[in-house]
């Protein structure tokens, strides 16, 4: 079996190679065979899909016929292992976690290649680029990190079994997404550099594009939250985010992929930024290939950071050859991103995507800063420091909220130029809103001269809230225009509005789920936590629940055996529920695992961790983790997967409308 | 729970030495330093007369008030170092958030961590000392002297010159000449009036 893996992946490379180097010189040469020769070259690349499909599937077979002689499947599986499990064996380890790579990017490579008639020359260029890096992808898994490598000596009876911090369900979607979203920007790279490559007249390329980078942009929030999500559940720490180098390295793409969605509306719509889009996007392509090489060089290290190993080398030589042919074509080809237009005023739609822009890069900045300082100080000063939660939260708390003042002012201004007064009108009560739930909160108890941190959740909550009602107040002007003309109710006027111009609103709907999140990040301020030691019938208050400990066992299993306490949950005098916090030792790895036990409500969750058993006593030690608003985290990132969908879709009437009409209707997009 | 070991005789202990320095710095001023043994009785004396003044009442009162919210404050104290620092096994997490039972630092940590708060250590000495037994990577953040300020004062000084250079960006686009073709008030039509209207557009769509 490990033979025809290694064999599909060599065909892969062959393939790959092919693709990109006759498609090169099909765009060099200019003959009549040139079209015959890029011909081949884009089948090559169809089939390489086929081929790194077929080397995933032989992993994936390995992994459930238990076959040990391979070394990856011995060391990331096990007989006991179910069977969803050894399906995510395929991505667990480092080398089938490439082959994966290498296998989305094939994906990702097989539609554009399909779709090539939508522009023969461009495509074209694409399709070499990604050619290029699956080049990379495939010497690396064929000459450094071999998946189908195969054990010396006699056949292991079993294998050493997944890592147990692995084996819970979302880990069976978590890292396609976040793949999917790391991978899938290398195709606005491709199709970016393409057009710089060839000088590729006006912003086609750009539109060509925008469904992809949205697409890519979606996984790759769905990737880094269901991340949170998962760490928050089976790690046991209470928390969601450590500012992790491994959890770093996915927000810096996502940031700068971020500021890339909003600044190219500046090229589209005037014309400008073209150079900063360009770079923009390069960087965020380059950022995706640095988080692969932080989590797999041991540069920094990192709770959930693959072995270290010398692929590293290839990582850094691969960025520099990216970094050197972008800039190169960037020397050659710049005066072909001149801007257009001028800016007109500083109060304007095109300047607040200037600061977006900018505070999402610090953002980002901070991040690369804050990961690689230890590397830094380590070479200046000879002393590895460590750069954790306290450092980055401070620093990139006051950007976020600038962030969120800005999304809240933003959708506000017009392009070109918004006047004070036009401002003031939209932004009065809004803001006046804003004010009245700071002061509600301040009633309430909430104490913002207490400590910086209690500052900055009621500024997070009034910016949210101020955020939430030019939402809301975009919404409901625009639908009771359409409302006027129709005779619609509100709330189908509104959607009317939305599919009129789903991209605008389809980007308001993740505002509105930007800033649930930020309101679920507010609530940790008021994180409280107890440890107990729990008998029978011991008790544990904490907030307004008591919890009282029915019973404590084990069990066992073929893949793990186990402990856990029985708590009855009491609030307010009545049970509420029962929790079943356990803890895991899984036999093939001998490692154990939490399974933590959290009753999840809007207003706070109740995350019971079952720490282990005194030696003495023989009874558990129960941690219960009061955190409020975390509920808020999930369901915003539902509301933003549902925007990003709504952004997606076709607008339902065609933009081109007669001009009298349109002078009607111009009120709906409201401070234009 | 294991960091709110309450030890309110040790912060009112910790308090009474406070207040009798400042006692002792009190008379120092008022009679001078350098004085010999019987000046130190004079000084027993008018420190009694100095309690029994109403404002130096309230003064005390003040600090005997200030001393017991510290008591009260032992556990915020732990709570707030602890999350200054990092567990040294390996976790890569914050000490108090370190979960791993049995854990063969985070326990001895935490504990080392409740006595110095007890003995009245302040914070700067409570984590000088585990920094010299743990080595700096216990620090869960950079400290701010020598070249770790560098770490602190980065993030600010690009979000200052990357504000600078937006805003002259702005202006030099502002005030970049429109560049107006001659006799450019010419009526519009076909092509370009439909040239014109897609900006329009453009502009007003998004």
């Amino acid at each position: 079996m490990s033979q025809i893996g290694s064999f599909a992946l060599l065909l892969a490379l062959a393939l790959s190679a092919y693709s990109f180097l006759g498609g090169l010189l099909a765009l060099v040469i200019k003959g009549a065979g040139s079209a015959r020769l890029g011909e081949t070259a884009r089948r090559a690349g169809v089939a390489t899909f086929a081929v790194v499909l077929l080397a995933a599937a032989v992993l994936v077979m390995a992994a459930f016929q238990n076959d040990f002689s391979i070394a990856y499947i011995f060391h990331h599986s096990n007989r006991e292992l179910p069977a969803p499990y050894k399906f995510a064996t395929l991505w667990s380890g480092q080398e089938g976690s490439l082959l994966f790579w290498a296998l989305l990017l094939s994906a990702y490579g097989l539609v554009l290649r399909l779709r090539y008639k939508t522009d023969v020359r461009l495509f074209a260029h694409a399709s070499v680029i990604i050619a290029a890096v699956q080049v990379f992808f495939l010497l690396l898994l064929n000459f450094a990190a071999h998946p189908f490598a195969v054990m010396q000596g006699s056949l292991p009876p079993d294998g050493n079994g997944l890592n147990p911090l692995l084996q819970y369900p979302e880990m069976v979607i978590h890292p396609p997404m976040l793949y999917l979203g790391y991978v899938g920007f290398t195709v606005p790279f491709a199709f970016a550099l393409a057009a710089l490559i060839m000088r590729y007249p006006g912003e086609k390329w750009i539109q060509i594009t925008r469904r992809w980078t949205m697409v890519t942009w979606g996984f790759l929030t769905c990737g880094v939250f269901l991340g949170a999500h998962w760490a928050y559940s089976v790690l046991g720490w209470g928390g969601y985010w450590g500012w992790d180098p491994v959890e770093n390295a996915s927000l810096m793409p996502w940031l700068t992929g971020t500021a890339f969605l909003h600044s190219v509306m500046m090229q589209e719509k005037r014309g400008m930024l073209k150079t900063w889009n360009m770079w923009l996007i390069f960087s965020t392509f380059m950022l995706s290939i640095f988080g692969t090489f932080l989590t797999r060089s041991g540069v920094v290290s990192s709770v959930h950071a693959f072995a270290q190993s010398s692929i590293g080398d290839w990582f850094v030589a691969f960025l520099a050859i990216i970094f050197a042919t972008c800039l190169i074509f960037y020397v050659k080809n710049r005066s072909h991103l001149r801007t257009e237009h001028k800016l007109e005023s500083l109060i304007s739609r095109e300047s607040s995507f200037l600061f977006n822009n900018l505070l999402l890069l610090v953002a980002c900045f901070t991040v690369l800063w804050g990961t690689l300082f230890p590397v830094l100080s380590e070479w200046v000063q000879g002393t590895k420091v460590t750069v954790g939660p306290p450092f980055f939260n401070r620093v990139n708390v006051p950007v976020a909220l600038l962030l969120l003042l800005l999304t809240a002012v933003g959708p506000l201004l017009a392009w070109r130029r918004t006047s004070v007064e036009s401002l003031k009108r939209n932004f009065l009560w809004p803001a006046i809103g804003a004010l009245v739930t700071g002061v509600v909160l301040i009633a309430l108890g909430m104490k913002p001269w207490k400590d910086v941190s209690y500052f900055y959740s009621l500024m997070t909550i009034m910016l949210s809230a101020l955020v939430a009602l030019t939402v809301i107040s975009e919404f409901v002007r625009g639908g009771r225009v359409i409302g006027r003309h129709t005779g619609q109710n509100l709330f189908a006027s509104m959607v009317q509005l939305a599919h009129r111009n789903t991209r605008r609103y389809g980007g308001y709907i993740v505002h509105f789920g930007v800033i649930v999140i930020m309101i679920g990040f507010a609530g940790a301020v008021f994180n409280q936590d107890k440890e107990q030691e729990m008998g029978f019938g011991d008790k544990m208050t904490i907030g307004a629940y008591t919890l009282v400990c029915q019973s404590y066992t084990q069990d066992d299993n073929p893949n793990y055996g186990s402990e856990w306490a029985v708590l009855n949950v009491f609030k307010g005098g009545k049970q509420i529920a029962t929790l079943n916090p356990e803890r895991r030792f899984y036999k093939a790895s001998q490692q154990t695992s939490t399974m933590v036990a959290n009753r999840s409500t809007p207003q706070e969750d109740l995350y019971v961790v079952y720490e282990g058993q005194n030696l003495d006593s023989g009874r558990p030690i129960i941690k219960v983790h009061l955190n409020p608003l975390v509920m808020w985290i999930w369901v915003g990132v539902w509301i933003i997967i549902a925007g990003t969908v709504v952004a997606l879709i076709p607008n339902a009437i065609p933009v081109r409308v007669p001009a009298p009409a349109r002078m009607r209707a111009e009120p709906v997009g409201a401070g234009d | 729970m294991r960091i709110e070991a309450n030890v309110p005789a040790d912060s009112l202990f910790v308090s009474s030495r406070l207040l009798s320095s400042r006692a002792k710095r009190g008379i120092w001023v008022r009679r001078g330093a350098g004085e010999d043994q019987d000046s130190s009785s004079l000084a027993l004396l008018g420190m009694t007369r100095w309690f029994l003044r109403p404002g130096a009442r309230l003064i005390l009162l003040a600090l005997a008030v200030f001393a017991l919210l510290g008591a009260g404050d032992q556990s915020a104290r732990v709570n707030d170092l602890g999350h200054r620092m990092m567990c040294v096994c390996g976790c890569n997490q914050i000490l108090l958030e370190c979960n791993h039972v049995g854990c063969a630092y985070s326990d001895r940590m935490r504990a080392e961590l409740i006595a110095a708060v007890d003995r009245g250590d302040n914070d700067d000495m409570t984590l000088q000392v585990f920094v010299q037994k743990y080595g700096t990577t216990v620090m869960a953040a950079p400290t701010k002297t020598g070249f770790n300020r560098v770490a602190w004062i980065m993030p600010y000084l690009v979000l200052v010159l990357g504000l600078t250079m937006v805003t002259l960006i702005v202006r030099a686009w502002r005030s970049r000449p429109l560049v107006l073709p001659v006799g450019a008030v010419a009526a519009v039509h076909g092509a370009e009036l439909e040239h014109f209207r897609d900006q329009a557009r453009k502009d007003t769509e998004v």
